[in-house]
């Protein structure tokens, strides 16, 4: 864990603001000109704090999670994560300040099918050059019910199992910030409600701020606080 | 070192899913088939370079058809060089009743200067290095002479007016010996002091005169310097830098084809590499976008593609360097029948062409779509419909263009011949893209023809266009070379045996005297009902063009300046031969008995500078005369008969010192009959045909052998190119066909329509194969091996059925899985 006391990077639950979006826009060029997804936004989210992003289809929620977490640049204003001004990194920096403060978890899963279940759980600690690994993902998977799992290829697992190497993988690093894109989306009630139990349970212990994108509002529910987007404004 | 432990990782796991086996196949075989013929070249050209000298015998030989003047060897004795004199004929060796033509090699003490003479005591006993030569009176006998004539060593046998007493087995002497004509005849060594007693050495007769010298290599080359300032006549000098000429144009010409056809299996290869790379690449997408969203930098992803590349390049070269050292093994084995000589050991050098074949393929075709994936935009995590980032090809495909040509050049190491590749494959590829594209557009019409699996079918080739175009190209090249191998080769191989009819004569009658041969013809009429025909042998000199002395013109083509230097044969006849065809001028006719007239090979004519109307003056046996050029011909060399290259109309050359050559075909149940002819004309010499037809089938079979062994590299390659054709669109087809098994297609309709998508896929494909397989057969036939090639009108026909039925069956059944996954699983993955 030497690269937790290194500078930079942020402590959870420390009551600080983790993550402030401010005079955020996004536009889009389409064939009937310029096009605005997202409009104006600013937010503030302090660390330990579980938010709910929700909204129509269309409202702007998954954009909005890709420039909180630097996967996209806005066409306007700014965002901080972890006390960081993302606007002013290049991909690589924005890269690097993830690698070490955040997690994902996503709709679709997005393991990889080449890989086994250790393996996936395994990548985001071998990308960071971490010894231990193996032992770390190992962990990380029992701590989601999946010991037994390990050697097995994604095509291999049900959707909530899949979903749930995905979960451990975004927690296997400890990161400051979760963003969650519809993480029951493409799950049964029974698998989700499981997958939504993980998620704040380890939220909790590990003291994690969570970001969550949903339609879900019992899902939305759960959260300290709902955000609510509509026509790629916040209204709440 | 942990990145690149990652990145080791992360290509065994690629490795493991079966997501690199096409690349690494397609590197491993053009390493293989580099390789393959690289190693074996190179111990040729090693074999050849280090043989030089031991060939010539000496390091500087003077040959001449006549005898030389001796005032050599005594300056090459005050410049402290070794010296060695020899002659060398053809003629009949006899024992009881059998005779045997033998080629004489007649030396004086010393010799060879380089090289060894191996010799054992008798048949199949141990062989040592002879030290000396044969005492006078005495004769060393090749294995091939001692068991034609049925004798052993301690015999006695007669070579013209003279016994020679065998004392050893001759197994091994200087290839130059014969002077070409080792294949002809076993060899027999004696004293040059016993060729007076022989009495078969006439005037006119052929024969070859050397001095030869030996020792420091800068007085050596003094040595030639002043040889060469005199005037030599018909002599020549070699040297051992002339001395690779030695390697016959049989083994030329298989390896220019050994070389072409490991080009095109790199070429195919690297086909197959850029489309299983981008396939690769398109797969990783996700992965990397993923990879970026926990935290690597472009640097990490760009680390990790090289590293594993670098292993790719490392691990192709060393696997397909090993198997193409096997692979040469096999081909030395095959050429063993052309190459008479030990091959050296491989060298290593020939390895590093592995390496340098599996980094030009890596880097110039696998690397450009591998190194755009660092430019994947992270939100792919989120969104992934976006479009994979950009090539920039124009750069990419320059370079790996730039680099496949120098490869290219190294090997050929020939500007024109590597522009004609260059041309001849831009071309190929512009006309492919060009006809896949047309054929696919025209297609397109035809969707509402027929059912839904059709219009399923034709609808995806139409929908993928460009796809489409890229597959039917693919599937062309990969149907081209399976047509080249089978029906192109096939014609061309029996076009180049058709050269030597089956009434071709079987015996050759040389060194026949003008007044010996109405007593020959009233032999062969008599004995065997067959008249022989002849043609008269003269040797002569060009001494003049125009009435200006020969040797004061100048010659842009060095053939022309050779011509002018030595005495040529020349010939004298009334109709024109059969294997020569009039390009200019006319034919003197068959009753001519005019002023001597000149008939001249085209090429020839060309060399020297002249053309019809021209007068060209002869020197033959001390007498002079001019006549005027009439016509130009040009000739079929290898049509197996005697040809010319200076022909004469007949009238008063018949006066002129010559000898006459004749042909006869001697049904086997008469070749007794031929000993009765030896001992009644001793002086002729009789070659037996059916020795050299069978070697020259032998060079044919042998050599298109080698090639077609190398073609299986080029084959497999092929293989890839299809395999990666069809892997391209695989992943598109298994969503597709999932999405239509939910709206109700069953399972056989599903696969109709990829069936049939696949079939028309192939038959454009195998009628673009065809044209390109006529193109191709086309110019090795006309320009390398000379022959008219008759195009062949079933190609289309077995192109087409060909082409449908293999990609059908391939595409179909490689689908086939992909097809019948249950649907749920696959849209699942999404």
């Amino acid at each position: 864990m030497n690269d937790r006391e290194a500078e930079n990077i942020y402590e959870p639950d420390s009551g600080k603001s983790v993550l402030r979006a401010s005079n955020l826009s996004k536009q889009v060029s389409s064939p009937e000109g310029p096009l605005t997804i997202l409009d104006d936004i600013n937010l503030e989210i302090f660390g330990g704090e579980a938010v709910a992003l929700i909204g129509e289809s269309g409202a702007g929620k998954t954009t909005l999670l890709a420039l909180l977490a630097g996967l996209d640049k806005p066409s306007t204003g700014k965002v901080w994560l972890c006390g960081e001004d993302l606007t002013a990194l290049n991909e690589d920096g924005r890269a690097l300040l993830r690698g070490r403060n955040v997690g994902f978890v996503f709709q679709s899963f997005h393991l990889v099918p080449s890989l086994t279940a250790l393996e996936n759980v395994m990548l985001p600690l071998e990308l960071a050059e971490d010894p231990t690994a193996r032992e770390r993902a190992a962990e990380a998977l029992e701590s989601v019910g999946l010991q037994d799992r390990r050697r097995h290829y994604p095509k291999q697992l049900s959707g909530g199992e899949k979903q749930r190497v995905a979960i451990a993988r975004a927690f296997v690093s400890r990161p400051a910030v979760l963003f969650a894109d519809e993480p029951t989306g493409n799950l049964d009630t029974a698998s989700g409600d499981r997958v939504a139990d993980l998620v704040f349970d380890l939220n909790k212990q590990l003291k994690t701020t969570l970001v969550l994108v949903t339609h879900d509002r019992v899902l939305a529910g759960r959260c300290d606080r709902v955000l609510e987007l509509a026509a790629g404004r916040l209204i709440t | 070192m942990k990145g690149f432990l990652f990145a080791i990782k992360s290509l065994l796991r690629d490795l493991r899913a079966g997501e690199l086996s096409v690349l690494l196949v397609a590197i491993v075989v053009a390493v293989s088939a580099m390789t393959a013929v690289g190693f074996f070249t190179d111990r040729v050209g090693r074999a050849i370079k280090f043989q030089a000298s031991a060939v010539l015998a000496a390091d500087l030989v003077i040959r001449s058809p006549a005898s030389i003047e001796p005032s050599f060897l005594g300056e090459a004795r005050e410049l402290g060089l070794e010296t060695a004199e020899s002659m060398s004929f053809l003629t009949m060796a006899l024992s009881g009743d059998d005779n045997v033509l033998t080629i004489v090699n007649a030396v004086t003490e010393g010799y060879p200067l380089r090289g060894e003479l191996l010799v054992s005591e008798a048949m199949f006993e141990q062989t040592t290095t002879a030290t000396g030569v044969p005492d006078p009176g005495k004769g060393w006998a090749e294995p091939g002479l001692i068991g034609r004539l049925n004798i052993n060593v301690g015999d006695v046998i007669s070579i013209g007016a003279r016994e020679i007493l065998i004392t050893r087995v001759l197994e091994y002497q200087p290839n130059d010996a014969g002077g070409g004509m080792t294949n002809l005849a076993p060899g027999l060594m004696v004293n040059l002091e016993d060729v007076p007693s022989f009495d078969v050495i006439r005037p006119g007769s052929r024969a070859t005169y050397r001095e030869m010298f030996a020792g420091d290599e800068a007085q050596i080359r003094e040595l030639r310097k002043n040889i060469e300032a005199t005037d030599l006549g018909s002599a020549r000098v070699r040297g051992v830098e002339d001395a690779g000429e030695q390697i016959n144009a049989a083994i030329d010409r298989a390896q220019r084809f050994l070389t072409l056809a490991s080009l095109v299996t790199v070429i195919l290869a690297a086909v197959a590499t850029a489309m299983a790379a981008r396939r690769y690449a398109l797969r990783h997408l996700e992965g990397v976008a993923l990879m970026k969203s926990m935290g690597a930098t472009q640097r990490v992803i760009q680390r990790n593609t090289l590293t594993q590349l670098a292993i790719v390049i490392l691990g192709t070269a060393a696997i397909g360097s090993a198997l193409g050292y096997f692979a040469q093994g096999a081909l030395v084995v095959l050429a063993a029948d052309l190459l008479k000589v030990s091959l050296p050991d491989t060298s290593l050098a020939a390895g590093a062409l592995g390496l340098i074949t599996a980094a030009t393929i890596t880097i110039g075709f696998a690397l450009p779509h591998l190194l755009a994936l660092k430019n994947t935009a992270p939100i792919r995590v989120l969104r992934n419909d976006l479009p994979p980032p950009a090539l920039r090809s124009g750069i990419t495909y320059g370079i790996a263009i730039a680099t496949l040509l120098l490869l290219i050049y190294s090997i050929v190491r020939d500007l024109t011949l590597l522009i004609f590749i260059a041309g001849g494959l831009a071309s190929v590829a512009l006309l492919a893209v060009a006809g896949g594209w047309v054929l696919v557009k025209g297609f397109a019409q035809f969707r509402g023809a027929a059912g839904v699996a059709w219009r399923y079918g034709l609808a995806n080739i139409s929908r993928r266009g460009r796809e489409s175009v890229v597959q039917v190209v693919a599937f062309a090249l990969s149907l081209m070379v399976l047509l080249l191998l089978t029906v192109v080769r096939t014609d061309i191989l029996e076009e180049w045996r058709q050269t030597i009819p089956a009434d071709a004569p079987n015996y050759f009658l040389i060194n026949i005297e003008p007044e010996s041969w109405p007593g020959i013809e009233s032999f062969f009429r008599e004995e065997m009902n067959t008249t022989p025909d002849f043609l008269p042998f003269i040797r002569g000199k060009l001494v003049r063009i125009n009435g200006t002395p020969a040797d004061e013109a100048e010659f842009t083509d060095p053939r022309g300046a050779n011509f002018i230097r030595r005495e040529a044969n020349l010939t004298w006849r009334a109709e024109l031969p059969e294997s020569n065809k009039i390009e200019a001028g006319e034919w003197w006719g068959d009753d001519f008995e005019g002023e001597i007239q000149v008939s001249l090979e085209g090429g020839l004519a060309r060399s020297l500078k002249v053309g019809i109307g021209d007068t060209l003056g002869f020197s033959v046996g001390g007498e002079e005369f001019d006549a005027p050029v009439t016509s130009l011909r040009t000739v079929e060399w290898d049509s197996m008969q005697p040809n010319f290259f200076v022909m004469l109309s007949p009238g008063i050359v018949r006066e002129l010192p010559q000898t006459y050559v004749a042909s006869v075909f001697v049904p086997p149940e008469k070749r007794r009959l031929l000993n009765q002819f030896v001992r009644a004309f001793p002086g002729v010499t009789l070659l037996d045909l059916e020795v050299i037809l069978g070697q020259v089938r032998m060079v044919i079979e042998r050599a298109s052998l080698s090639v077609e062994y190398v073609f299986l590299f080029t084959l497999i390659a092929g293989i890839m190119v299809l395999l990666a054709a069809i892997q391209a669109t695989r992943d598109e087809r298994r969503f597709e066909s999932a999405l239509l098994h939910t709206l109700g297609a069953s399972r056989s309709k599903i696969l109709q329509g990829v069936a049939i998508e696949f079939i028309t896929l192939g038959g454009l494909a195998g009628v673009l194969a065809a044209l390109g397989a006529t193109a191709v057969g086309y110019v090795l036939a006309e320009q390398i091996f000379d022959l008219d090639y008759v195009i062949n009108p079933t190609l289309w026909l077995i192109g087409l059925l060909v082409g449908m039925v293999v990609v059908g069956v391939t595409g179909t059944l490689a689908t086939r899985k992909a097809v019948s996954e249950p649907p749920v699983l696959v849209l699942r993955e999404g």
